[in-house]
């Protein structure tokens, strides 16, 4: 009840800030700093990056696919989230134990059984050839599709919860309210709905284009060299080729575009709204 | 019931609390009798809620001081205080059993087990729920929720039993039903209550005193009849019951024979008019103390309008009446009476009233 | 609108669908008679659980992965609890942006973090120690915590200890019996969540690491990358059955608490 300044919530805080700090920023800060130290001091590791085709063309298809993903992941997530805020109790709970299941399995195993339900002979490609849309099976695995399915499998309740819980928000009364007021649903969609789930929108869009950039299991399990990613690079270049100086540079790039989009998002939104 | 013997359980003297550099509670003094239910009655943002979180110790005032029971509490934290406290929103420990939650300032106070328990079981029944006590609040409904908190709150016999909108959160029939009963507990256990609420019709049913706030102000204290019948400012008048305003001319000197034209017509005002003759002025009257007559039979007095309305209350008529100035009034008069003067809406009609019915204060 | 309410329906099937279908199906593999991948399986049989059972890789890998998530989930909670006490009951100053830096590891891609724990494990010899693992654990489960149990704090109704003040208890008996209880389904499950996270995580143990230490995730890894046959999908059916668990818990610990969604 007083406004005192006591001392007990830095001592509740200082075990856990400690933690942070010693076992978070100081690493990455260390990683990151041996992009300027490694071999040498320099940029020369930057400079390796802008040079060497192959790490560009990498970084590239990172932000491809994570632009790729999201859009995919959000119009798959959005319906979810609706019936999951506006369905009855029983769709929601429902919804909600199937989005929950895989929240709660490992992405490992996620991936794996992806990779056994999209395998050439895998039951997938067995369906679609019993009832007779194929002919030969298709290659769903070791290639871009393999990787979008597997990404967007496992991205996808990280965007419907978020994006429930801002639709959660919304009157339900606004939609009806629209309609009698002359909008056909798709405009009271377009003009009510949509604008109100926007910021539950870009917050889930983010997230998702940030965790898939930083992506490794997946690119490993279902895609092919074409679709290498920029996490599987940098665990190369320390682990194959031990140039802490490249993973480094890597490093630094990744962060800061993730700093930049959550930047962005917080210009957007604000970032409160995203840490709730 | 209230024994002025034993001087004031509570009193104020001159409590101030800002936010910033707005003044929510400015200068609030007064007391508290033993045994009296008194009540803060006010728009939201008057300063009465916040006034009743300083008497909890939730909040502290910046200025002024606090006396219950006699000792100065402004320092001491509400745990320490003697009190007891009914929130708006129940505030019952949804973990605890309804016998638990009751049970709990019993534990806080160190009162033996056994002795606990039976009180418990008779403030249970005191409330009407006598067989509710292994349930849990979510298992209640809102009325019963409340009366549990009232059981909490009353268990241990605060020096003082404070109440949040305590009705706030119910429906119209629940909140008359349990007005009666907070009476009742207040007349039966001889407590002292301090009560908040927006509702004026509730403040007036409950009270022995109410203290009418707005700005941060108190604006007047006293019995319900005395705020009703003798407003002490325009402000209480227009908030407890319903008033017709109309502006008004005062005639005459201090001291003389007291009338004020109306729409051109000098009428009679009561003696205790709060604005100087010759200003402008304001004049209230209540809608039941209105009367009403044919211009046929009239005698050459009252203030002519035309009943523009006549709206159908069950136990009693409104008349929706419109003065030469163009203002609306309104006059209720009891079902009987109002079928005797049989007027129709178009109809012209003169008002009047007895001079002790109209105040004026200053516009 | 029917015919929105069709689409939507038939879109949350596919989602459904899409979502759990994987994991069917490697819990059907799982139990297949033969030694390949096929689907559906010739016949039925537990020879790749009897054979998990029989592997001691697999058993090292299980031992270690309960050594880890153990104290991880008790050490996270608890620092966790500590951390999101203090951000929104504490009234610190820059509250905001303190508990923004401590959910830093949820937007750092664990390849950096890890990467970075492997770098300075080395100059304090914690790789391939179970020290070193936990500590590499408790940094990306700690978020998930503070996130939990700062939430059911913020919804926490804060006239309760308000109420608890005005009927006599001090603010240590209110804490002790009002907000503890009422946060205990939080703290636990947030436990619970913790100890999943810990038992999923690969890449963390992937770097700290050793030949001798590695959890199931790193064994299910090693494996999954070589030729495979099924005993991979039983131990990766045994993994979604202790998440099932899990959540099957945490689905009591919030009826128990009353919650209703």
């Amino acid at each position: 009840m007083s406004t005192r300044r006591e001392s007990w919530p830095w001592l509740l805080l200082l075990p856990a800030a400690l933690v942070m700090l010693v076992a978070f920023a100081l690493p990455v800060g260390m990683l990151l700093a041996r992009a300027f130290t490694q071999p040498e001091p320099g940029l020369q590791n930057f400079l390796l990056l802008w040079e060497r085709p192959v790490y560009l063309q990498i970084l590239g298809n990172t932000v491809m696919i994570a632009a790729v993903a999201t859009p995919v992941t959000l119009l798959l997530a959005y319906p979810v989230a609706h019936a999951m805020a506006h369905g009855n109790p029983r769709t929601r709970r429902l919804l909600t134990f199937l989005v929950l299941v895989p929240f709660w399995t490992s992405l490992l195993v996620r991936s794996f059984a992806t990779v056994i339900l999209l395998q050439r002979r895998g039951p997938l490609n067995t369906l679609l050839m019993n009832i007779g849309l194929i002919d030969a099976p298709l290659p769903l695995i070791y290639n871009l599709t393999g990787v979008l399915l597997g990404a967007v499998q496992t991205l996808l309740p990280f965007v419907i919860f978020p994006l429930y819980n801002s639709m959660r928000r919304i009157d339900p009364t606004l939609m009806p309210a629209a309609l009698t007021m002359g909008a056909s649903p798709a405009r009271a969609f377009l003009r009510v709905y949509l604008p109100l789930s926007l910021p539950g929108l870009m917050t889930g869009a983010t997230l998702v284009f940030i965790s898939m950039l930083g992506y490794f299991v997946i690119p490993a399990l279902l895609g092919g060299p074409r679709e290498t990613m920029v996490g599987q690079l940098i665990q190369d270049q320390i682990g194959q080729l031990g140039s802490w100086g490249v993973a480094g540079a890597l490093s630094f790039v990744l962060l800061a575009i993730t700093a930049a989009l959550l930047g962005l998002l917080h210009r957007l939104v604000g970032l409160k709204a995203v840490a709730r | 019931m209230i024994s002025p013997e034993l001087g004031p359980i509570l009193e104020l003297r001159g409590i101030r609390k800002h936010y910033g550099r707005h003044a929510a509670v400015d200068d609030v003094s007064l007391k508290l009798r033993h045994g009296e239910f008194l009540t803060f009655l006010g728009p939201s943002g008057s300063g009465k809620t916040t006034t009743l979180m300083m008497v909890a110790g939730l909040q502290q005032p910046d200025s002024g001081q606090i006396i219950l029971a006699g000792k100065p509490v402004d320092r001491l934290p509400p745990y320490k205080r003697d009190i007891g406290m009914v929130f708006q929103h129940y505030a019952l420990f949804p973990h605890m059993t309804v016998r638990r939650n009751v049970a709990f300032p019993l534990e806080m106070r160190g009162t033996p087990r056994a002795e606990a328990e039976r009180m418990v079981t008779a403030a249970l029944a005191m409330v009407g729920l006598p067989d509710h006590g292994d349930r849990l609040p979510r298992q209640l409904s809102g009325g019963q929720q409340q009366r549990v908190a009232l059981a909490r709150a009353m268990v241990y016999r605060p020096a003082l039993l404070l109440m949040d909108e305590p009705l706030g959160a119910l429906d119209k029939a629940l909140r008359e039903g349990l007005q009666l009963e907070i009476k009742r507990l207040h007349r039966e256990q001889r407590m002292s209550v301090l009560y908040v609420t927006h509702d004026q019709s509730e403040a007036l049913t409950m009270s022995d005193r109410i203290a009418v706030f707005d700005g941060g102000r108190i604006q007047q204290i006293g019995t319900p009849s005395d705020l009703y019948e003798r407003p002490a400012t325009r402000f209480v008048a227009g908030f407890v019951g319903e008033t017709n305003f109309v502006p008004a001319e005062l005639l005459g000197r201090e001291g003389e024979a007291r009338r004020a034209l109306v729409a051109g017509v000098p009428m009679p005002v009561s003696a205790r008019f709060l604005a100087a003759p010759g200003t402008p002025a304001v004049l209230a009257i209540r809608p039941e103390r209105l009367r009403l007559s044919a211009p046929a039979d009239d005698d050459g007095g009252g203030v002519p309008a035309e009943l523009v309305d006549l709206i159908y209350l069950g136990n009693a008529r409104r008349f929706v009446l419109r003065l030469p100035g163009g203002q609306e009034w309104s006059a209720v008069m009891q079902a009987e009476a109002a079928e005797a003067v049989m007027l129709r809406p178009g109809d012209a009609v003169r008002l009047s009233w007895n001079e002790v019915h109209a105040t004026a204060f200053p516009a | 609108m029917g015919r929105w309410r069709l689409l939507r329906a038939l879109a949350c099937t596919l989602v459904g669908i899409y979502l759990i279908a994987p994991l069917v199906v490697v819990l059907i593999i799982s139990f297949s008679s033969a030694a390949f991948l096929r689907f559906p399986p010739p016949g039925f049989s537990l020879r790749w659980y009897a054979n998990l059972a029989n592997d001691p890789a697999w058993i090292d890998a299980t031992w270690v992965s309960i050594q880890v998530l153990v104290p991880t989930a008790v050490l996270s909670t608890a620092l966790g609890t500590a951390a999101a006490l203090a951000l929104i009951r504490g009234r610190l100053p820059g509250a905001g942006f303190l508990g923004a830096a401590l959910m830093a590891p949820l937007v750092v891609p664990g390849i950096i973090t890890s990467a970075g724990l492997y770098i300075i494990y080395r100059t304090i010899g914690l790789n391939g120690t179970l020290t070193g693992m936990v500590i590499g654990h408790v940094v990306v489960t700690l978020p998930y915590v503070i996130a939990t149990v700062g939430s059911a704090l913020r919804s926490l109704d804060p006239r309760l200890e308000a109420a608890a003040a005005t009927l006599g208890a001090p603010p240590s008996a209110a804490f002790r019996r009002i907000t503890l209880p009422l946060l205990a389904p939080a703290v636990l499950s947030s436990m619970l969540f913790a100890a999943v996270l810990s038992f999923d995580e690969l890449i963390v143990s992937l770097f700290v690491g050793s030949a001798r230490l590695r959890t199931v995730p790193v064994q299910m890894w090693s494996n999954i990358r070589g030729d495979f046959d099924p005993t991979v999908a039983a131990i990766a059916s045994l993994c979604f059955l202790v998440a099932l668990i899990a959540l099957g818990l945490e689905a009591l610990l919030r009826r128990r608490n009353g919650d209703r969604e």
